[in-house]
């Protein structure tokens, strides 16, 4: 029987360490790689100008390796459910490989194409490469729901074995014996598009600083990996230098899948071995590619994860809803420099530093404006080039104190947080040009300088730079106190909060009547029913089905969670 | 994600339309003998019964209910079920919240005025809830309500309510109560005058009065209530409504042991405000008089202001740094905090607060928790610290990026020792480095 495979990219851009392409040309007699683009939602789609510009340049490089292994990448425009029939019938295919997708949307529509793949007799084969382990396996170790907090995360890790080995790249003789056969109106059908092509202009757009592509992510592993060993990798001195882009930096690359996280696993480790005479490595070496697997995991059987309502493991807080203020903080016109500065970097760039990131994250939610996570998010996904949805979406609600049980007493100031990484104002000068002639004293406070200062430094505040749009110190004491009236309401958050004095005089907080909700079935109703019950001070009063009836998927799966996360005991 | 939800709304109305019939009984014991007295159903339970039964239900459930049939609708409006109640007013441009239906605050105001006793307002950042709060509270006149809260989620969109409108909306509560015991109004126009009102009215009831960030009060206007309201037992402010005098009122002979009083200290210029200083012998008169109190600071100043703070002894037993603090800071706190009993640090700097924390552990034998944000402390001046308090911290909240490894220790033997001196399982706080 003829085998004509076709292998799906998705993410996984990349040919080494790849399963599935490995299962496509696993005895066939033909392959063909492809990728599906819609080049309508280009325009529509919450994807920025960077991200398009860094998936192209990863599908030209792919392209590119193929060439050299006398195949080409197929560029299909149109939606995977239309394209798909056609192709099984125009090319006569047998068997369907992609790597496996953990995220809700993902599954569903590849349950949908698999199924589709069978009405074809198309056979399938899907292998997991995206993530380190079987995200499956870690939630089952951890009694069917996935770990809430890094800890738990990180101990349930300790227990696994090594995740799978690398696969090595594909090479030519893999190639030669299950040829490509590549029409000569290939590039008029299948080439990749350009930029132009789907509607953005290109003209003024600078150089890419990231650029996108197996074969820089497997060059910029080689720098990262080569300096990780002068001084300490898990204390890096974070000064300003730490803010710029990273010629090894690697998040993006990840992200797209151009790097396999196994071979930068792999290759931590055997640095590692080799510098400590072969002592296995702690976890801590992992920490970057564990937060993302964590994030991974927590959202998986989740489709609501990237939602406030609706979603049981999100804290359903009062957020403000102010497009003015969410618009000057996107735009980077808040008038405080460093928020600015960062917020411009992500647009010119892509990417921010993880600090960077908590610090205006912080200040668009519990810090300072009290704007929903989500906001932030939406933004984030259409400008970060290693935001996928699953763990932009976690590290908002992390951020914001939404989620996993986080202390919500450290509030980043705009100020004071910047002149500490960020003494003498590079940073800042860098990209927000008209403040650079600033002096170090004022460049994070311009508008305190004196007006004899601003004018000499062609940069009047209220004029040719924005007001601060909020007072700090004033909004920081706002939100701690609304974080508190959030948290307050839960009793079995005492003793894993501070600021958690509380009032004597209980008549308004708890009750001995139970209590019922009040003008709608309250949001809070949603969190106490998802959070662990027997942790509650309440007696067990309102029936189980009840609380289940409140949207939730999965119940109790934090109170296993809290129990064995005995970092914090229970003040019970 | 509609898995596993439970219609409540469906089932009474199966039993709506078995009101007077038996429906789905499988003959047995039961369904016979309810089969021969088919006057006893649903319907008919005992009002006292409906009523606990309806105690468990939210109050859209309890309102789909009532309208089941009349006894139960009856009990639906039973006072017991209206002794509490939560006014939210969110407006959909200003909030992701629900507000309480119009309709149903009509009804309660009309029928159920004079049974709230436990009422609070959540408001959203917008003006017009503020008004719709004010609105409601003018209108419940036929009164005796216990406990008022007045929140806003969000921004304090009291602030922005015209004061006479606030104030005498207020006063109709104070007036018709004449026995409120626990009142939140922090962040609202309140005024002097309405505090006399307050005291006036209530002055025997009063336990407890949070009024943080209230800056159309004045310290005469505080004083007052202290000096007449002799049970009150909680209190919330600003600094610059603590005086001496408001000590010495509180700690007077009438008055009852004082709990709680939380101050906030807030520079209204930032920069530019000069903090007056309370006695020594004024704090020590207070805990005299209550040596149980619990006083709660919570800081958001510039690093310059803190000058007049902490220069002697201070009974503080929580203190929060919402801002920088500097390394002198701390130090002074460990020299004159005896009662320090919870410490919260938002940031300090890039000096190692070693030797401040360990002499925190010496001098402040009393604290049990501790946490720290954007700090430098190096990881043996950390184990030290814990080796010296480790037994009786409760709450042990470290950022990650505060702990530098040294020579002694690095991140991972760091846990360990910790967990051993703490007794427990213990880690720092993380934040996702990716």
């Amino acid at each position: 029987m003829v085998v004509n495979s076709v292998h799906w990219f998705r993410k996984g851009l990349r040919l080494h360490d790849n399963p599935a392409l490995q299962e496509a040309l696993d005895g066939a007699d033909t392959v063909r790689c492809v990728y599906v683009l819609d080049p309508w939602f280009a325009g529509s789609a919450n994807v920025g100008f960077n991200r398009w510009r860094f998936l192209l340049e990863s599908l030209e490089d792919l392209d590119n390796s193929l060439r050299r292994l006398n195949s080409r990448l197929f560029v299909v425009r149109g939606q995977p459910t239309d394209v798909f029939p056609r192709l099984f019938k125009e090319w006569n295919v047998t068997r369907l490989t992609f790597e496996y997708d953990s995220e809700p949307y993902g599954k569903e529509r590849d349950s949908a194409i698999i199924k589709m793949a069978r009405n074809f007799g198309v056979e399938t084969r899907v292998r997991n490469s995206h993530t380190l382990y079987k995200l499956e396996r870690i939630i089952e170790l951890n009694n069917n729901s996935p770990p809430l907090s890094f800890k738990r995360f990180q101990a349930l890790i300790q227990r696994l074995e090594l995740p799978k080995r690398p696969l090595q790249t594909v090479t030519v003789e893999q190639m030669d014996s299950c040829p490509t056969p590549v029409a000569a109106n290939h590039d008029e059908l299948y080439s990749v598009p350009s930029l132009e092509e789907l509607g953005f202009k290109t003209t003024d757009q600078g150089q890419a600083v990231w650029k996108g592509g197996e074969t820089e992510a497997l060059q910029r592993l080689h720098r990262h990996v080569s300096k990780e060993w002068v001084g300490n990798y898990w204390k890096p001195h974070i000064n300003v230098c730490t803010l710029m882009a990273s010629p090894s930096g690697l998040s993006p690359y990840l992200r797209f899948g151009c790097l396999s996280c196994r071979t930068l696993y792999y290759r931590l480790r055997e640095l590692y071995m080799k510098a400590y005479q072969h002592t296995p490595p702690p976890l801590t070496l992992f920490t970057q590619l564990l937060w993302r697997e964590f994030f991974y995991t927590a959202a998986t059987h989740n489709p609501a994860f990237d939602r406030m309502t609706g979603n049981p493991i999100c804290m359903q807080i009062p957020w403000d809803k102010n497009p003015e203020a969410l618009a000057k903080w996107a735009e980077g016109r808040t008038g405080f420099p460093w928020i600015d500065a960062i917020m411009t970097q992500l647009r010119q760039e892509g990417w921010i530093h993880h600090l960077a990131r908590h610090a205006v994250a912080c200040f668009l939610t519990r810090g300072d404006l009290w704007i929903s996570w989500e906001s932030g998010m939406k933004v984030f996904e259409e400008m970060l080039l290693d935001a996928d949805w699953s763990v932009n979406a976690g590290s908002w609600m992390w951020l914001s104190c939404s989620s996993f049980f986080q202390q919500f007493f450290h509030c980043y100031c705009p100020v004071g947080f910047a002149r500490r990484i960020d003494p003498s104002g590079h940073y800042i000068r860098k990209y927000i040009p008209k403040l650079k002639d600033y002096p170090d004293r004022y460049i994070h406070e311009p508008w305190k300088a004196p007006e004899s200062v601003q004018r000499g430094c062609n940069c009047v505040v209220g004029v040719d730079y924005p007001m601060p749009m909020v007072n700090h110190a004033e909004t920081s004491r706002l939100n701690i106190e609304r974080m508190k009236q959030v948290y307050q309401q839960f009793s079995h958050y005492k003793g894993l909060s501070l600021l958690e004095v509380v009032p004597v005089i209980r008549e308004q907080t708890e009750s001995s009547v139970p209590k019922s909700s009040m003008s709608h079935p309250s949001c809070n109703d949603g969190m106490v029913s998802s959070l662990c019950l027997s942790l509650s001070h309440r007696k067990r009063e309102r029936p189980i089905d009840l609380h289940c009836s409140q949207g939730c998927s999965q119940p109790k799966m934090q109170c296993v969670g809290l129990d064995r996360d005995s970092n914090r005991p229970l003040q019970q | 994600m509609k898995r596993g939800r439970v219609n409540i709304t469906s089932k009474c109305q199966g039993f709506s339309s078995t009101e007077g019939r038996i429906k789905r009984q499988k003959p047995g014991p039961l369904g016979s003998s309810l089969a021969q007295r088919p006057a006893e159903d649903w319907g008919s339970l005992p009002h006292h019964v409906v009523l606990h039964i309806f105690q468990y239900l939210s109050l859209v459930d309890r309102a789909r209910a009532s309208s089941v049939c009349r006894r139960w609708n009856e009990v639906f409006h039973i006072p017991d079920l209206w002794r509490r109640f939560e006014f939210e007013l969110n407006q959909p441009a200003t909030s992701y919240l629900k507000s309480t239906h119009p309709d149903l605050i009509q009804q309660i105001i009309k029928r159920h005025a004079q049974h709230l006793q436990y009422v609070s307002f959540k408001v959203d950042s917008c003006t017009e809830s503020a008004e719709a709060a004010c609105n409601i509270l003018s209108q419940l006149v036929n009164c005796t309500i216990k406990t008022l809260g007045l929140i806003s989620t969000a921004r304090p969109s009291f602030m922005d309510v015209s004061q006479s409108h606030f104030v005498s909306a207020l006063t109709v509560v104070f007036v018709n109560s004449k026995s409120l015991s626990s009142i939140k109004i922090d962040d609202t126009p309140v005024d002097d005058p309405s505090l006399k009102v307050l005291v006036a009215n209530n002055s025997d009831t009063l336990k407890l009065l949070k009024m943080s960030s209230c800056p159309h009060v004045s310290p005469a206007g505080i004083l007052c209530v202290a000096d007449q309201c002799h049970g009150l037992r909680e209190l919330a402010l600003n600094y610059h409504l603590l005086s001496d005098e408001l000590l010495l009122a509180l700690s007077s002979e009438k008055h009852v042991h004082l709990e709680h009083l939380r101050i906030d200290v807030v520079s209204e210029t930032p920069g530019q405000t000069h903090f007056h200083t309370i006695k020594r012998s004024s704090w020590e008169a207070l805990i005299r008089h209550s040596p149980k109190v619990n006083i709660v600071m919570y800081f958001f100043l510039e690093e310059e202001e803190f000058e007049p703070f902490f220069r002697e002894e201070t009974p503080v037993t929580h203190l929060y740094f919402g801002r920088a603090v500097s390394k002198e800071m701390l130090g002074r706190i460990g020299l004159n905090c005896p009662r320090l009993v919870e410490l919260v640090v938002c940031a300090n700097g890039l000096e190692p607060l070693d030797e401040e924390l360990i002499r925190i552990a010496e001098r402040c034998k009393n604290l049990t928790a501790i946490g720290l944000g954007e700090c430098e402390v190096t990881c043996s001046g950390f184990v030290e610290f814990v080796k010296m308090c480790g037994g009786r911290l409760t709450q042990l909240s470290i950022m990650e990026e505060v702990l530098i490894p040294d020579n002694s220790y690095n991140m991972e033997q760091i846990h360990s020792e910790v967990s051993k001196h703490l007794g427990r399982m213990w880690f720092p706080d993380m934040m996702p480095t990716w």
